[in-house]
């Protein structure tokens, strides 16, 4: 791995509730290099979307950070003060949710919603902004002439498509994605996370990818980390965690996704 | 290769409980399903594969009379039941008919404890009458779906795991002893680790109760696992049908091919450099796909491919 852009360090995060403390995340620690796409696995409850929200300091109460690290290029973010998010959030970290292709205001025209984005934080100009929109849209694979369109007259592969471009459009040096393609049948999955693979190689971002599903995990990312109530019980490489899983979890979560029967011959028609 | 002119019915063995006969459905401009036929067979699985906003749950609406079709048969039992009938004839089809739903937080009144939820189906349809026979009749049911009637009965659905609630969904569709059981996606919104198992239910649920079980999904390694025949379809027609093991085994249609292709599979990592073959790949097949010939061929002793190329 090369030098690591993100480092977590013993982060533990607590939801305060009338009977007292649950404890959600325990003393995680991982590291992300600068462009190494890293998967965080585990089941709804696990506290790996709760990793995702303290890291962009996005974790309202009743979540609270009860300790723990989070460097950036080593500077921890946890001791920022609000006023300074701004500089990191969506600039340095991009994220990306399930229900980010929802997210889109339904009142505004997808050039418009390019605009806000960039005028805030980099000020950008309308023409600027117009012709940074239009590259985005060609690198994410729709016809620049669609810009004038709103939110409703796209698919839901193509909204989620578009949250990708936009996150893209500030040139994030980490994208958090969270079950991005959850909501979307296989055929448009594979697609997205095609064209990430791609702009990750020419963009060099570090990705944090987050799903239950790790074989799907497994086709993109460089190394896994798997979550069980609030552990991270086993960090690996990719092959490592799939060829010889350690924990019985891992095992677990592996043998409980369906495979498809043998079909050689259409492993070999599009592969 | 055997060309046949009709579209034949996705089964050929045994008497249908529920048989579609080229079944139309418009919504103003837009087909959502164009000439669709299957049959549902006691004992028997068989899965609805396809893309959303491919036809598959208006298939399930129409089988489910929660829809009508604007064309085409639907028999059950052999009774052509295409227009509505008496109020009793009604009753008994929706008796016989059962859905469980995709969302298991959302098809649960919050207010009623599980033993409500389960004994009102009992009562209303008349398989338990005192209240003896009622708390019998929770008791199995749960016990069927694999909860423990001292431990659950009781409870209401915020008490809840998903995957309980979707057992207490299962229940509550047997309780009024159904032929058909509907499932639309019934385990995308649960956590994986317990997905197998209620798919395994509702297979041995098909199995010894020799219901008909019609699965719905866009997953089609999950309905490969559970079904023995399988419909692919794309835009509101079937393009591939049959054997589950054949129609996966021996994948012809292109629409087939790119479902399959993009079943996740850890062996075969992503490319940097691939996307733009794979998207130029998937735009290329749903055009070909598009709302296409009368013509099928069949290509195995239970397995139908229609022809590619423009309606005639």
């Amino acid at each position: 791995m090369s030098e690591a852009l993100l480092q977590i360090r013993d982060l533990s995060v607590d939801y305060l509730l009338d009977r007292g403390a649950f404890r959600a995340v325990k003393n995680v620690s991982f590291d992300i290099g600068r462009g190494e796409l890293f998967g965080l696995a585990g089941e709804s409850g696990c506290g790996k979307s709760t990793i995702a929200y303290a890291i962009t300091r996005l974790a309202k109460a009743p979540a609270w950070v009860a300790g723990g690290e989070i460097l950036l290029d080593g500077q921890d973010l946890l001791k920022l003060p609000e006023s300074r998010l701004q500089e990191v959030r969506w600039r340095r970290i991009g994220m990306v949710f399930q229900s980010a292709m929802n997210s889109l205001n339904p009142l505004m025209r997808v050039e418009a919603q390019f605009h806000d984005v960039l005028r805030r934080h980099t000020g950008s100009s309308r023409e600027k902004s117009r012709a940074r929109a239009e590259e985005m849209f060609k690198l994410v694979g729709i016809p620049a002439s669609r810009l004038t369109d709103y939110p409703h007259q796209f698919s839901g592969g193509m909204r989620q498509r578009i949250v990708i471009a936009i996150c893209l459009a500030l040139k994030p040096e980490l994208i958090i994605m969270d079950e991005p393609t959850t909501a979307l049948d296989v055929v448009v999955q594979r697609e997205i996370l095609e064209q990430v693979i791609d702009l990750q190689r020419g963009y060099g971002f570090s990705v944090l990818f987050i799903t239950h599903d790790l074989h799907l995990m497994a086709q993109l990312c460089h190394r896994i980390g798997v979550m069980l109530k609030g552990e991270l019980v086993e960090v690996g490489d990719v092959r490592q965690v799939s060829r010889a899983p350690a924990h019985d979890y891992t095992r677990k979560l592996w043998g409980a996704i369906p495979q498809l029967p043998g079909h050689p011959a259409v492993k070999d028609a599009i592969a | 290769m055997n060309a046949v002119t009709t579209v034949p019915s996705a089964a050929v063995a045994a008497e249908p409980i529920v048989r579609l006969d080229g079944i139309e459905r418009s919504f103003g401009l837009v087909q959502a399903l164009r000439g669709v036929s299957l049959s549902l067979k006691g004992g028997r699985a068989l899965a609805l594969v396809g893309e959303s906003g491919c036809g598959k749950t208006t298939c399930a609406r129409i089988i489910s009379r929660m829809d009508t079709p604007t064309g085409g048969e639907m028999l059950y039992r052999g009774r052509n039941i295409t227009q509505t009938g008496t109020a009793a004839e009604e009753k008994a089809y929706r008796r016989a008919v059962q859905m469980v739903f995709q969302d298991p937080f959302a098809s649960l009144n919050p207010v009623f404890s599980v033993q409500h939820h389960l004994a009102r189906p009992l009562a209303l349809h008349g398989h338990a009458r005192s209240k003896a026979e009622r708390v019998q009749g929770v008791a199995d049911l749960l016990n069927w779906v694999g909860l423990e009637p001292a431990l659950t009965a009781h409870k209401f659905p915020h008490e809840l795991s998903g995957g309980q609630r979707q057992r207490v969904n299962i229940a509550r569709a047997l309780a009024v002893q159904p032929d058909v059981l509907v499932a639309d996606e019934p385990t995308s919104m649960l956590d994986v680790s317990i997905r197998l198992g209620i798919l395994e239910l509702v297979s041995r649920i098909k199995q010894e109760r020799q219901l008909a079980l019609l699965y719905i999904t866009h997953d089609i390694a999950t309905a490969a696992h559970v079904a023995e025949e399988v419909i692919v379809m794309f835009a509101g027609q079937m393009v591939e049908w049959g054997d589950t093991l054949s129609v996966i085994g021996d994948a012809r249609h292109p629409y087939t091919q790119l479902l399959l292709s993009a079943v996740p599979d850890p062996d075969r990592p992503f490319m940097a450099g691939d996307s733009a073959r794979f998207l130029g790949h998937a735009e290329e097949v749903r055009r070909l796909s598009r709302p296409s010939s009368a013509k099928v061929d069949q290509v195995g002793p239970n397995h139908f491919v229609r022809a590619l190329g423009a309606a005639s």
